[in-house]
């Protein structure tokens, strides 16, 4: 029963955490409080957060299970989509102003 | 404490068997989560490059209705809770080797399921406006890589809400208990999962194209 009870006020913690860092973005955005460059990094920032948030407290997953290369396989499919991401967003920006 | 057999999600030591069993399972589950977050990854990337080709047509600060995908945004966060209290519900209600799923795991899933049909809703009226509008996924480079990615992403999020009504036709028929509990926790692990890209469509695409 007590387990329960500390997993169900770990969903109750991670949902409000994520409610929390879903409204600022939100807030932010529709009142136009901050320069173009700064609600991007508060919405960048935030994003993070949350996915770490809704990771670590809606899917279970922290570093300290025994069955370390389960989180390498995450770990790994992180490491991939930053090289990914970032090398595609890094060439193209590079060659569209090459053109310019 | 119980001992966990692979990260996350998980039935706990109490469900004995049916544990043990679904670790392969599950941990297969992850490895398919990790190549559609890949897939993924990809679809951002080429909308991140796309972001600014038009092509002289509306771009996303014309298209993009906010209020409608902070409504989509809520059902969501509130359909991950109740995954997350259905999956608890399966874990505790009953105890451990029980020989059938207990009933508040199915109305959970109801729940889960209403949030996942609003967001659908919203998501797939969005859309419809518009193509009404004129803009089309032929109509820029923009609105294909939009179309990819948000689209993909709905794609997944009816066949979760197709996979939540035959779990749930499967719990009101009692069978195969072990089978349906490893059921239920892959898909709660792939609802999770979804909301997780969402949180990357809102911030990227959504937010990011209001600036």
């Amino acid at each position: 029963m007590s387990q329960k009870n500390t997993e169900h006020g770990q969903y109750v913690l991670g949902f409000i955490l994520a409610v929390v860092l879903t409204v600022i973005p939100f807030w932010i955005v529709f009142a136009e409080a901050l320069s173009a460059s700064r609600t991007a990094l508060v919405i960048g920032i935030c994003a993070v957060v949350q996915a770490i948030v809704h990771v670590r407290f809606f899917l279970h997953v922290d570093l300290s299970r025994q069955k370390r290369e389960d989180l390498d396989l995450i770990l790994f499919t992180l490491l991939l989509l930053i090289i990914f991401i970032g090398g595609t967003v890094w060439i193209m920006t590079d060659l569209h102003h090459r053109m310019h | 404490m119980t001992t966990h057999l692979y990260p996350g999600l998980n039935l706990g030591e109490a469900h004995g068997e049916d544990h043990e069993r679904s670790e392969t399972v599950v941990f297969g589950f992850w490895v398919f989560l990790m190549s559609d977050l890949i897939f993924f990854g990809m679809l951002f990337a080429t909308y991140l490059v796309m972001r600014d080709s038009t092509a002289g047509g509306p771009g996303p600060k014309e298209l993009f209705d906010l209020t409608s995908v902070s409504l989509q945004t809520a059902a969501l966060l509130f359909s991950s809770l109740t995954c997350g209290m259905a999956t608890l519900a399966m874990k505790h209600d009953e105890k451990g080797d029980s020989p059938v799923v207990p009933r508040s795991v199915g109305l959970w899933l109801v729940v889960t399921l209403c949030f996942g049909l609003m967001f659908l809703f919203f998501e797939i009226r969005d859309f419809l406006e518009m193509f009404a509008a004129g803009s089309t996924p032929m109509r820029s480079g923009w609105m294909s890589a939009f179309t990819a990615l948000v689209g993909l992403h709905g794609l997944h999020i009816t066949v979760g809400l197709i996979w939540i009504m035959v779990l749930i036709n499967q719990i009101e028929m009692k069978s195969l208990e072990g089978v349906i509990k490893r059921r239920v926790m892959i898909w709660a692990l792939y609802w999770h999962f979804l909301d997780i890209i969402w949180i990357g469509i809102f911030s990227v695409v959504f937010l990011g194209g209001m600036l």
